[in-house]
């Protein structure tokens, strides 16, 4: 049987890893190389850079981060953050990377997601989606530039059209639930898991193991995303396997 | 020398890692004169099948990869990589492919999501060097939407659960190859690339 996924993901900045809450308070936490390394040995099934760089001139930092990582870790790796053109995703693959994750541009410029499914493969086209509860409850609507501009797509729709123009997979992240550890938006997973065939990866909200299980069963989410139940050793990734598996779920060992 | 073949379908490097991680003498190649000095041969790939048979073909890569594994030489393909291996595939302009081994590649069936995307058990049919010191039914990457279904079942290495039963590993002599990532698979998978260099030696 196909094993659910956990996957930690790892803010990068200026070629450093980075921890804070909502993007402030950032302090740095180390190489990407060795934090990618101790999170493959400890059971990741998969890892997430962000990179969330902000000047352009120091975009290229990533690309170092990338080659070293794939020299050292041979586990599925992602990246993903201001990724805009065809010749950004064709860099970041050469560096090593495995999949590319887009996010406001694949909104932007939606034919991006197809031209890079038909030269690059829908498996490494990744559509991240970032959404928040409607204020009227008739669903979630997407929004962009680091959760700082809405948009009118509502995410299950907008969810199902990515599907159709070529993404291999979707990281939903709820805006609601991210930063508060109090656990996934379920509704929100299994309303987009529920709506298309493409795996879904859960992501916001985690602050302890049963939350992962929550929304790898309930939620029917096909891998769970986290950063900081992760980072603070609050929880190693083998003590959240272990207990996933104590419940009757598919993992990795 | 083992040579990986560098036909532009993608993720090379990530073999190419692979390799030198275990400290194996590899060497990423389009040339096809350098496939006759190689003692192994790896064929990595991913994307769409007509597209990597035409860029074998553009290469000259086709005829020198059947004469090499013809000869005996050991030879690793995955993903892809084990797809243009076979004689047809359903997917693109139903072209056909090495036929090296026979067999056609077909898409997987309604039923579950596609692609068949991450990490599932590999359920050994038989022994092989290729498997020394590797366990039962372990977890390995997987990301495609095809698959094979091989003529002779003698070829079938391994089988995968998913929507059914499919081959996730096959071998036939020296030719070897997966549907799933060793590059991928972590410390399992670098074993499995290490027991192919010592073949290949």
């Amino acid at each position: 049987m196909l094993a659910k996924r956990i996957i930690p993901c790892l803010d990068v900045k200026d070629g450093r890893v980075v921890k804070g809450i909502h993007f402030q308070n950032l302090r740095d936490a180390g190489d990407p190389v060795e934090t990618a390394s101790q999170y493959s040995a400890g059971g990741a099934d998969e890892l997430v850079f962000l990179d969330i760089t902000a000047t352009l001139e120091k975009r290229d930092t990533i690309i170092d981060v990338i080659n070293r990582t794939a020299q050292e870790v041979f586990i599925p790796l992602t990246v993903g953050g201001g990724i805009r053109t065809i010749d950004d995703i064709s860099k970041i693959l050469k560096a090593g990377a495995d999949k590319i994750s887009i996010n406001s541009c694949a909104v932007r410029d939606p034919g991006l997601i197809t031209r890079s499914a038909e030269k690059f493969g829908s498996q490494c086209t990744v559509v991240a989606i970032d959404a928040r509860k409607k204020q009227d409850g008739t669903g979630w609507e997407v929004v962009i530039d680091a959760g700082t501009k809405p948009t009118e797509h509502e995410a299950v729709a907008w969810a199902k059209q990515v599907e159709k123009l070529g993404s291999g997979e979707i990281m939903l992240t709820s805006m609601d639930a991210d930063g508060t550890q109090n656990g996934y938006d379920i509704e929100l997973n299994r309303a987009v898991s529920e709506a298309v065939n493409i795996p879904v990866i859960a992501s916001g909200g985690a602050g302890k193991p049963e939350h992962l299980y929550k929304v790898l069963t309930d939620g029917k989410a096909d891998a769970a995303l986290a950063a900081s139940i992760f980072h603070y050793d609050s929880y190693p990734i083998k003590v959240v396997k272990e207990f996933l598996i104590d419940k009757g779920v598919e993992m990795r060992p | 020398m083992i040579a990986i073949i560098d036909y532009n379908m993608g993720n090379l490097w990530s073999v190419f890692n692979a390799f030198r991680k275990i400290g194996a003498a590899a060497e990423l190649t389009c040339q096809p004169a350098d496939l006759a000095k190689a003692t192994g041969i790896v064929l990595p790939g991913v994307g769409a099948f007509d597209q990597a048979m035409d860029n074998l073909d553009e290469l000259g890569m086709s005829p020198e990869i059947k004469k090499r594994a013809a000869a005996g030489v050991p030879f690793l393909g995955f993903c892809l990589g084990l797809q243009v291996l076979f004689s047809k595939s359903e997917e693109g302009r139903d072209r056909p492919g090495l036929d090296i081994i026979k067999g056609t590649i077909k898409r997987l069936p309604p039923g579950d999501k596609v692609p068949h995307m991450g990490w599932n058990q590999v359920n050994w049919a038989r022994q092989d060097p290729l498997l020394t010191g590797i366990a039962d039914a372990p977890h390995m990457y997987f990301a495609h939407s095809y698959y094979v279904v091989p003529d002779d079942d003698q070829v079938v290495l391994g089988k995968t659960n998913y929507v059914g039963e499919f081959a996730s590993a096959v071998a036939k002599d020296k030719i070897y190859a997966t549907q799933f990532h060793p590059e991928k698979s972590g410390e399992t998978g670098l074993a499995l690339l290490r027991n192919f260099v010592e073949i290949a030696k």
